[in-house]
């Protein structure tokens, strides 16, 4: 599977549009972390475990948006976007949207 | 009385410790931007130089950064007589830019020569599971597609 957020795949054809391919994946974080980032709060600084927990969610969304686009007989997802919205108290929404399509090989 | 000396240790400390880890930081973000001054990140849709015999990559990198006590101190006093908030605009500055080295880094690690179609994205993780939040936090996410030569990508799938 090629990914891209180009409009098409660099030196290569685009033969079929299979429309809109997405994937999501809602997160809470744990009240350790929680705490842990409000001790890190009065210092400053990196959250590793927040940078982690989006990265990893991030991953497991675009994953999903992957196996949407493979049931439909893709070899590629152009114009990819992520998009991050906080839905609840402690959640966060990652989203991953592109187009599916077939290149040529 | 206890409680008005915790808050001016809370902000002693978040003044000493900040103040720090942000001059760091930066050192370790100049650093490391001329390090990696060979692969440039355009926000292009095509590099001209470079169109054939290329395989596209999506590369990202992403970062949370807090902002210390002080510094979340000084940005409330700010709200009561406007102006900037130079505070905040640094956090930001030092998030980005660590946010465009991670995704670098793992694109020079794919091979590639170029990142096109940069796009940066911010959101506000201020709010903790308790609903009481006000962590001051940002993450920064940066994602683009990285072109790397045909017998490159080849080698590594």
């Amino acid at each position: 599977m090629i990914l891209t957020n180009l409009e098409n795949v660099p030196d290569r054809k685009i033969i079929e549009h299979y429309g809109l391919v997405q994937g999501n994946t809602i997160r809470a974080k744990h009240i350790g972390r929680d705490i842990f980032a409000g001790i890190k709060n009065i210092f400053g600084g990196e959250l590793r475990g927040y940078t982690e927990l989006l990265s990893e969610s991030r991953e497991e969304a675009t994953q999903r948006m992957i196996e949407q686009a493979n049931s439909m007989g893709a070899n590629a997802i152009v114009n990819i976007r992520y998009s991050t919205s906080s839905v609840a108290q402690g959640a966060a929404e990652l989203y991953a949207y592109g187009t599916a399509v077939r290149v040529e090989e | 009385m206890i409680e008005l000396s915790i808050f001016l240790l809370l902000l002693v400390v978040g003044y000493i410790f900040g103040h720090w880890g942000e001059k760091k930081h930066f050192r370790s973000i100049i650093k490391r931007e001329l390090e990696m001054l060979h692969v440039p990140v355009v926000t292009l849709k095509s590099y001209p130089p470079l169109t054939r015999d290329v395989d596209g990559v999506l590369v990202s990198g992403n970062v949370v950064v807090s902002i210390d006590h002080f510094k979340k101190f000084l940005a409330s006093l700010r709200n009561l007589f406007g102006g900037r908030v130079t505070s905040y605009e640094t956090l930001l500055d030092r998030a980005r830019r660590e946010a465009i080295l991670r995704m670098k880094s793992s694109a020079i690690e794919k091979g590639a020569e170029v990142v096109i179609n940069t796009r940066i994205e911010t959101a506000s993780i201020s709010k903790n599971s308790a609903g009481n939040g006000n962590v001051g936090s940002v993450e920064v996410v940066a994602y683009g597609t990285a072109l790397i030569p045909k017998s490159i990508y080849k080698e590594q799938n």
